[in-house]
């Protein structure tokens, strides 16, 4: 713990090796890229978290006062397509994953490090045609561009919104692609696939979704733009086509897209639990496994998408069937989550709290998506605020609250600066209230009757949507107030030692933050993954995290 | 220091083709043939979309679709599926010389490839300029009226059926013609490399990957063609 006290001059690293824009926008490091991400995910995270709060501003009244229902369609449309597209999908793996995949195998980088830095231009360039769509009016079909509506009655910009949804999709291939590659062929020696960690057996799991699922809604969006530009028939009733065959092609990706969202987040729960509670991960290789199941399952339950939209009730009973195979492989991880917490030294520091939070909201979001996938309940609760809730506690309670305890385990290697503990464990706090108080009464006003995607509702429901909005604006100050303090740790934080959680895993071996090229020798791996029995305890307070 | 150690890693290596962060050429190459094989993964689920499509409404509108497939000119498409599996053969004989190191050979069979992936583009243009003759590219000038259905006398194709086939052939045949442009692209970077005799018997994975892709691109019209020109052909 020495190394914290005194470091007289500061080491080169891959932040203060080169200056300017263009050692950034020209670079191919990984932790840059990774970087890069961060900055532009964050911007696109408060675009979509602004259509939010006007959302929840709208419903704060019975009637339509701040906007009416062509503004709101527009408004609910683009925070869905905003947040799925541009902020959770690339979350995780495009900032998290880039910057410690090769970290935690002991590569000196990706395998493709030129393809990594195109990814990221695919996604700002799809950003940013996304952003022209957006301000020069939008769409209104929800993000599910349902046909015949999306291509032969709004006049809205569907082909713009999809060119850009393609665009970023192709550099979620690229990410994945690139994932796969260096899991496979750069890990260092000695570093087997049963000594993985789990953050990277969950992101190999994400990669194979995205290859296998982001070029069929690649192509469902180019079969969309086609027709709504020359009116084909593929999707028109009246020409023929199926509308239920779009429902299809466009939910065999946009479902395992949930699961891009979730696993990586699953991983970084893996991590920060087994140094947390400074154990081993109970049940290792099921844990490992289970993400390759939930991966391979979660191709198998779109339709339960489609069970009110007129599939045979055969397709939908085996659909329903899939849908709850897929809680056997999430089941396995909480209950072995929770298995390493038992008896373990538990140490309640904010990554933890976010990772309390997770458990929590995930085992609520997936016990409610056992009621959606129950052919008895679904017809009442489906399109309700029953749905919203439920894929918000996945999407936000799961896959977010992730996102942010991971961010702050690693943020003392991303920046080589101590985030203030103290403030984190209130932002911590103040997310999880307001993300309960948000969405919990959500559940309730689904399963009373109010259905989603409308800007009015009736006067009973309004005590619950105030709760809800009174907690967006909780969740508002919760989500502002990390972005505050990690940049001002960037500058006035404490410089972090090189290993300040006295954590497992290749990357806190190395400096923080690492050097261009992460280790000064290349690493050779004699030990099992999480070897906290050997790593002895969590480093005291005042030394090493600078309380 | 991180400079000096990648320079350290050129200096042992000698070996100017080998990035920096690879420990050997070895790890390199398998690295980029796996990354094409993972990138035709993603291809394969990328055109499964639309086979699945066209499977789904060859099965609904069979006769309809017999009837626009009658359309096509399947002499050509033949000949087509001819000069691609020609090219595949001149593909496999540049990946072997590149290996054996014989330059004149390897730039000989690039330049047939080229040759006949430009052979086969030609062909495509002149069905798509008989296709667009007929009125039968979909949109506002589609026109499919009174064409009888294959083996039903008197019975006539529904237009919007009809027109449901045209898309999916035009889509189809369209976005594996581009890749047929991105793969003739990719041939003729690796002309350029084998001109500047930067491909070496230890150093020829663009060649190899390159090859991948081609003969990917074959697959795809292997299969399109029998679902596309051969509909009831089998009678």
């Amino acid at each position: 713990m020495a190394t914290a006290v005194a470091q007289p001059v500061e080491r080169e690293n891959y932040l203060n090796k080169e200056y300017g824009a263009l050692s950034w926008l020209f670079t191919t490091d990984h932790k840059r890229i990774a970087l890069l991400y961060l900055a532009s995910i964050t911007f696109f995270f408060f675009i979509g978290g602004f259509f939010a709060l006007l959302i929840r501003l709208e419903l704060l009244t019975p009637v339509g006062d701040l906007v009416q229902a062509d503004t709101y369609n527009k408004l609910f449309t683009m925070h869905g397509m905003v947040m799925v597209f541009f902020f959770l999908i690339p979350s995780i793996p495009a900032v998290l994953g880039n910057f410690l995949v090769p970290l935690m195998i002991g590569a000196k980088d990706l395998a493709f490090p030129r393809v990594n830095l195109l990814s990221w231009y695919l996604y700002i360039i799809g950003g940013v045609i996304m952003l022209h769509c957006m301000l020069t009016g939008g769409v209104d079909t929800g993000w599910t561009f349902y046909t015949p509506f999306s291509t032969a009655y709004t006049n809205t910009k569907i082909v713009e919104a999809g060119i850009a949804i393609f665009i970023a999709g192709f550099s979620s291939i690229l990410t994945g692609l690139n994932f796969v590659v260096t899991i496979h062929r750069m890990r260092a020696p000695g570093m087997t696939w049963s000594r993985l960690p789990l953050f990277i057996w969950a992101h190999y799991a994400t990669s194979i979704v995205q290859l296998l699922g982001t070029p069929v809604i690649a192509i469902t969006i180019l079969l969309v733009a086609a027709e709504r530009l020359l009116h084909l028939g593929i999707f028109d009733p009246r020409l023929g086509g199926d509308p239920l065959l779009f429902q299809h092609l466009f939910w065999f990706y946009s479902h395992p897209a949930v699961y891009i969202m979730i696993l990586p987040s699953m991983g970084v729960i893996s991590e920060v639990i087994a140094c947390y509670t400074r154990k081993r991960i109970f049940g290792y290789k099921f844990v490992a496994l289970s993400s390759i199941g939930i991966a391979v399952l979660g191709f198998l339950v779109w339709a339960h998408h489609m069970f009110v939209a007129g599939i045979s009730v055969y397709a939908a009973l085996v659909f329903s069937l899939l849908s709850y195979a897929v809680g056997v492989p999430s089941a396995v991880k909480v209950f072995n989550w929770t298995a390493t917490m038992y008896r373990g030294s538990i140490h309640y520091d904010a990554p933890m709290l976010y990772a309390f939070g997770f458990l929590g909201l995930f085992t609520i979001g997936g016990l409610t998506g056992l009621f959606l996938a129950c052919l008895g309940v679904d017809p009442h609760v489906t399109d309700t605020y029953f749905v919203v809730a439920h894929f918000h506690y996945i999407m936000v309670g799961g896959a977010v609250m992730g996102y942010l305890g991971g961010m702050h385990f690693w943020w003392p290697k991303i920046s080589g600066r101590l985030y203030p503990e103290g403030w984190a464990k209130l932002a911590a706090l103040i997310v999880f209230i307001g993300f309960n108080l948000t969405f919990f009464p959500q559940f309730i006003l689904g399963y009373l009757g109010m259905p989603r995607r409308y800007y009015q509702y009736p006067g009973e429901f309004q005590v619950l949507n105030v709760l809800s909005t009174a907690g967006a604006t909780v969740l508002g100050i919760g989500y502002l107030l990390p972005m505050v303090y990690f940049l001002w740790s960037m500058r006035y934080g404490k410089p972090a030692p090189d290993n300040p959680w006295n954590a497992a895993g290749l990357e806190w071996q190395t400096q923080s933050p690492p050097t261009t090229f992460n280790f000064d020798q290349e690493p050779v791996v004699t030990w099992e993954a999480y070897n906290y029995e050997q790593l002895g305890e969590f480093p005291p307070e005042q030394e090493a995290r600078g309380v | 220091m991180s400079d000096q150690a990648a320079a350290a890693v050129h200096e042992e290596g000698h070996n100017p083709a080998l990035l920096h962060h690879f420990a050997e050429p070895e790890q390199q190459r398998d690295a980029a043939s796996l990354g094409m094989w993972v990138f035709l993964a993603t291809e394969l689920m990328f055109f499964g979309g639309m086979f699945c499509a066209y499977l789904i409404y060859r099965l609904k509108y069979f006769g309809d679709f017999a009837a626009a497939s009658s359309t096509l000119n399947t002499a050509l498409g033949a000949t087509n599926t001819g000069v691609l599996i020609c090219s595949s053969l001149t593909v496999v004989l540049a990946v072997w010389v590149a290996q054996t190191a014989r330059r004149t050979l390897l730039i000989t069979s690039l330049i047939l490839t080229l040759i006949l992936g430009c052979a086969f583009l030609g062909i495509k243009g002149v069905e798509y300029h008989d296709k667009f003759v007929e009125h039968h590219v979909p949109g506002p000038s589609f026109s499919f009226e009174n064409e009888p259905i294959p083996g039903h006398p008197g019975q006539f194709a529904n237009p919007n059926h009809a027109q449901i086939y045209f898309a999916l052939y035009f889509i189809m045949t369209g976005l594996h013609a581009v890749h047929m442009i991105i793969g003739i692209g990719i041939f003729v970077w690796l002309l350029t490399l084998a001109w500047k005799r930067r491909l070496t018997p230890e150093y020829n994975t663009p060649v190899e990957i390159g090859g991948l892709y081609w003969h990917f691109v074959d697959i795809v019209w292997i299969y399109l063609f029998p679902l596309l020109y051969l509909i009831d052909k089998h009678k």
